[in-house]
């Protein structure tokens, strides 16, 4: 890194080095692109919906191309916060300083449970709370859509995880702000956003819906500008620090999402199209620095000049 | 085998049928070690229309002019952008993905490559290294007509070639479960690629000769790389990514 450049920026009590951050599931767990970047560059990885049981996620076809995007129902497919702790963790807890889980449920009393396991890790210093998934029928985004369900769901995790909290929000609600608010409220040290939009693909020919749940969570370029949007809503109604993604694909659009009140960001869809978008993105956010004679990269959090 | 993205130049992209163009790419450096039955993703760069990588198998590695063959089917805009490329061009692709074709245990007894439609691909590259490595492949190669047969000459330097086409046009009328070879020769390992009801019959008749079978499946992909999951295939096992637990499976393992 160039020198008296500073690129750490702080989630709460987090310290990442840089501000890009690998968004949960598509990333895996890190492992399936050591191939292609250096994984200790990343800021944080955020690691696969982890739930308290085993979850096989719903039937086939899970994804569907869209313009300047795709749709997914994967659903929360993963083995459960036990498998994770016993088979998955120690593989990974070393390949990265900031390995984040995000934890997903039905019921309060699975977050709370699977928040209160990963706290026993000392290797994971943060945990980032989906109460956004579309493609769950119970829990995910049931919690997210409204302030009480939010408030009820965050609260509860607080009580059982002392680390880093942070909360995903889901762009479905007619006000992201008024969750963000409670989330906030309710003791989150900082949230995400967007998770994914509610949306649907169908076959012509065929007469029917390309996705086995007829509806999926839409990512990728084309929700860029409602992620900015929210990003920029959510940053001026709270104190909080809030992590921005949706449809970044490269450093300049991390430098909007940063402008716009983001103190962090996170690559999701970005990782298909370039399996080294990570460690590129990184480069970029240097390299606009340097043109833009930035020496400190939390100067540009909220710099938008509106 | 380690992955890598690569920027490939466009040697030759021709039509060799009315749906299908093969694709000739190349570098400067030696390409990597890949083995058959697996493939590599494309990004295609120019159409206006597509978002994702395509996944397309790899059909052949000729070691001596360092080109690596794809076979592309043209059914959207995707393929059709890269049928369309000229020599020249940059491709960007991510390879080698996926796991590739197991060994069968004996070079004595022969082995059958089954292949229907754009299925046929993955086959070519299978039958040369089996027969590099002292095997005896026999390829039983199916299609809806004599001019959608496809590459049949590269096919018969590295073992016979059995055809069927279903309107009678060429080889034997029907489809490749119809073919005599099937009963002709006590097949060791029967390797299939194609359209799932036609691998499901050749399953079917492997199982009814007492052979092992492997398949090759095509789900949709986003990632190709195991992360993403949304190409996952139901198994005894549960749910597995075709990109790297695949696309090849024995045919034991699937809840066919």
């Amino acid at each position: 890194m160039a020198k008296n450049i500073n690129m750490s920026v702080k989630l709460g009590e987090l310290a990442l080095e840089n501000p890009v951050m690998t968004a949960s599931g598509t990333f895996g767990y890190g492992t399936e692109f050591a191939d292609f970047v250096d994984l200790n560059r990343i800021g944080g990885i955020i690691v696969k919906g982890t739930t308290l049981h085993h979850r096989e996620g719903n039937p086939y076809p899970r994804m569907a191309e869209t313009p300047s995007g795709m749709l997914n129902a994967v659903g929360l497919q993963n083995k459960g916060v036990h498998y994770f702790v016993d088979q998955i963790y120690p593989t990974i807890k070393d390949l990265n300083r900031n390995i984040i889980v995000n934890v997903s449920g039905s019921a309060i009393e699975d977050y709370v449970e699977t928040a209160r396991i990963l706290n026993e890790l000392e290797g994971i210093p943060a945990i980032e709370l989906n109460i956004s998934c579309p493609n769950v029928k119970q829990g995910g985004m049931t919690f997210g859509v409204t302030t009480d369900g939010a408030s009820e769901v965050v609260s509860a995790v607080r009580k059982a995880y002392d680390k880093t909290l942070i909360v995903k929000l889901s762009p479905n609600v007619t006000d992201i702000t008024e969750i963000a608010k409670a989330a906030e409220a309710s003791g989150a040290d900082s949230v995400s956003l967007i998770n994914t939009l509610l949306g649907m693909a169908v076959d012509a020919e065929k007469r029917k819906p390309l996705l086995s749940t007829v509806t999926g969570g839409l990512s990728g370029p084309a929700v860029k500008p409602i992620a900015l949007r929210m990003v920029w809503q959510v940053s001026k109604a709270v104190n909080i620090p809030v992590v921005g993604l949706g449809g970044i694909m490269n450093g300049r659009d991390a430098i909007e999402f940063m402008l716009a009140g983001a103190t962090a960001i996170q690559l999701g869809t970005a990782n298909f199209i370039d399996p080294m978008v990570t460690n590129r993105v990184i480069d970029e956010i240097q390299d606009y620095m340097i043109r833009n004679n930035v020496s400190d990269i939390n100067d540009l959090i909220g710099a938008l000049e509106v | 085998m380690q992955k890598t993205v690569l920027d490939l130049t466009v040697k030759s992209c021709e039509m060799i049928s009315a749906q299908y163009a093969l694709l000739k790419l190349t570098q400067e450096n030696s390409l990597p070690e890949m083995h058959a039955g697996q493939f590599v993703e494309v990004r295609v760069d120019n159409s206006s229309t597509t978002f994702l990588r395509r996944p397309i198998s790899i059909n052949f590695i000729d070691r001596n002019d360092n080109t690596l063959w794809l076979l592309i089917q043209v059914i959207g805009d995707g393929t059709r952008s890269m049928s369309m490329l000229q020599i020249g061009d940059i491709v960007n692709v991510i390879l080698p993905l996926g796991n590739g074709f197991s060994w069968p245990k004996e070079k004595s007894k022969p082995i059958l490559l089954v292949g229907g439609g754009v299925g046929t691909a993955p086959m070519l590259y299978w039958g040369k290294l089996l027969k590099d490595k002292g095997y005896e492949p026999n390829f039983l190669l199916g299609a809806r007509s004599k001019k959608d047969l496809l590459q049949l000459a590269d096919f018969s330097t590295f073992g016979s070639v059995y055809t069927t086409t279903e309107d009678g046009s060429y080889g034997e009328k029907g489809y490749v479960t119809n073919h005599s070879a099937l009963n002709e020769k006590p097949w060791q390992r029967v390797y299939v690629c194609g359209p799932k009801p036609m691998m499901m019959a050749v399953a079917k008749e492997a199982k009814r000769l007492g052979v092992g079978c492997e398949v090759s499946l095509e789900n949709n992909m986003a990632c190709g790389v195991g992360a993403c999951l949304c190409c996952v295939e139901d198994t005894k096992k549960g749910h597995v990514c075709v990109c790297t637990d695949g696309p090849v499976f024995d045919v034991e393992k699937l809840k066919w």
